[in-house]
């Protein structure tokens, strides 16, 4: 069995192409930053972009043209605000038309869950009263076959891709997450092939007997990318640099300060510890320096 | 006598609320700055989730976002996203919804999704649904804390993304929501539960210094009054105190002034 390990780069390049379902998870914890950075660098387009809460990542493919469409149930930068590109898309059509499909976190929960069981759709007490299903015809109500019920149902999600960051792998590329898991598992087994970031690649993983823990055999890619979730947080590794997350609000408002700002730091650099040194991060030594708590 | 803030009184308004040992599923902003409060002072054993898929969090610091590392630190356990909605909310096991709105109206719907225009091309996008949809069709209760004014408290919803009372009267116990629905609005002018039979929200209680015109003025319809109004209890020197601890142990933590959400 081929090693799932490989640079960021490659597995980019290797797997993600344009015009595909692409779902990046990550609930406020551990966001893939580095792997969304990479794919704006190499320039993909068309891409349906899955994620529960769009923020500041899908902000960034969002401005920089790489999205036709958002899957979402919740879009904003958490404490702060707007996200400003996405809003200009829906609203403006900037950098391009952005279509949108609505759904709610329970039912995108469901979603993954149904993609990740070989489902062809998710059941839920969802959506009761409410006006999303009027703008949203993936949004359908069924009876239930024993009871009568009327209950939602939404198609399964399976992204051609997914991508998610973790804390650890080892070297045969079994990968382990702590903290809060949010649906990354659900995202990885619902997805024709999945690539992971991780903080570091250790000899042992000691992961924990009921651990959320993936397989090397259902992973595309395992890259070791330290920092990988900047400006979000690795628990156990760093905490969330809320300043930045305050400071995207002044960069991204205006077209033009977004572009001169990804153009320096995200496509003006060829890699994460490149990206990380342009935008003044603490350096690589110190992140990685054990005891720093989340 | 004691002063304090509008943001104040509502924050520990609703903080009374809470019982010990209820069960909460918790919003972000000011729902959890009441509650933590709650925790932090008379009920020690309230048990708080997020839908980040922690339970029994105990946050030493508000946190930022839904998901923050702080959440799960201290929390009794941390389950995934799938498993919060499904097992603990949609399984029956949340007493009560605690949640903020852009918008709310007559009937106690919730708006966070547009306002204005039209949803293909809204006056102004807001974040959308999230988890709300389903914490207000499946909590035993909800309680919506919201600042009162003619642009937040409307008579019509511009969108409705999670449900109250719907048209009011029996329209939601038809529509297949379960639990009571919002049984309490708690905002910085005073607190509105709906009448048991029509469902529209009534102000029960004004907090001290405001009037009843100074509400009305507030709501962006013709808003009715019990006709025995009762005055919010004014906060205790040890409420205020506790609050601001955790507003300034907040500031601190995220870099922000201290403000109440």
């Amino acid at each position: 069995m081929t090693s799932p390990l490989m640079p960021l780069h490659d597995a980019i390049a290797r797997f993600v192409q344009d015009g595909q379902t692409l779902a990046m998870e990550g609930f406020t914890h551990l966001i893939p930053f580095a792997a969304g950075h990479e794919v704006i660098r190499q320039g993909r387009s068309g891409l349906t972009l899955v994620r529960m809460t769009p923020d500041i990542l899908y902000d960034q493919m969002i401005g920089m043209g790489c999205a036709k469409a958002v899957v979402f149930s919740w879009g904003g930068n958490p404490g702060v605000g707007s996200i400003h590109r996405f809003r200009d898309a829906i609203e403006d059509g900037w950098p391009a038309p952005l279509a949108i499909h609505e759904h709610s976190h329970a039912d995108m929960a469901g979603r993954y869950q149904a993609g990740a069981s070989g489902l062809p759709f998710s059941v839920l007490r969802g959506y009761v009263g409410s006006d999303l299903p009027k703008h949203n015809p993936e949004i359908r109500t069924i009876e239930c076959p024993f009871t009568g019920e009327k209950l939602a149902a939404t198609p399964a999600i399976n992204p051609d891709v997914a991508v998610i960051h973790a804390q650890r792998a080892d070297r045969k590329g079994n990968v382990l997450i702590e903290g809060i898991v949010g649906v990354q598992k659900e995202a990885v087994l619902a997805a024709k092939r999945a690539i992971v970031t991780v903080e570091e690649i250790v000899e042992d993983l000691r992961a924990p007997m009921n651990a959320c823990f993936l397989p090397h055999w259902v992973l595309g890619a395992v890259c070791e990318v330290p920092r990988g979730a900047h400006p979000s947080y690795a628990h156990g590794y760093y905490d969330r640099d809320n300043a930045f997350c305050k400071a995207w609000d002044g960069i991204s408002r205006d077209r033009e300060t977004f572009l001169a700002w990804m153009k320096k730091h995200v496509l003006g650099t060829k890699t994460h510890a490149e990206f990380l040194d342009s935008i003044g991060s603490p350096t690589m030594a110190a992140a990685a320096a054990p005891g720093m708590t989340g | 006598m004691t002063t304090y803030t509008p943001n104040e009184i509502m924050t520990v308004e609703a903080a009374r609320r809470l019982a010990n040992g209820t069960v909460c599923f918790v919003g972000i902003g000011l729902p959890s700055a009441a509650a933590n409060l709650a925790r932090l002072t008379h009920a020690p054993d309230v048990v708080l989730i997020y839908e980040s898929g922690t339970i029994g969090a105990k946050p030493e610091v508000l946190p930022l976002s839904i998901g923050d590392g702080e959440l799960a630190e201290h929390a009794d356990t941390v389950v995934s996203v799938p498993e919060i909605f499904r097992y603990w909310l949609q399984g029956g096991r949340v007493d009560v919804g605690f949640l903020g709105a852009a918008q709310v109206d007559r009937f106690g719907n919730i708006n966070t999704t547009v306002i204005g225009g039209d949803y293909a091309k809204p006056k102004v996008r807001l974040p959308g649904a999230g988890g709300a949809p389903e914490i207000a069709s499946n909590a035993r209760e909800t309680w919506i804390i919201i600042r009162q004014s003619k642009r937040t408290f409307v008579s019509k919803v511009d969108f409705l993304t999670s449900v109250g009372h719907l048209e009011g009267g029996d329209s939601r116990a038809k529509s297949g929501a379960r639990g009571k629905g919002p049984t309490a609005v708690i905002t910085d002018l005073g607190v509105l539960t709906p009448d048991p039979v029509t469902r529209e929200l009534t102000l029960v209680a004004i907090h001290p210094g405001i009037t009843v015109e100074q509400a009305k003025a507030a709501t962006g319809w013709d808003l009715k009054v019990a006709p025995d109004l009762a005055v919010t209890r004014e906060p205790t020197e040890a409420e205020l105190k506790a609050l601001r601890a955790l507003q300034e142990k907040t500031a601190k933590a995220h870099g922000t002034s201290a403000v109440s959400e």
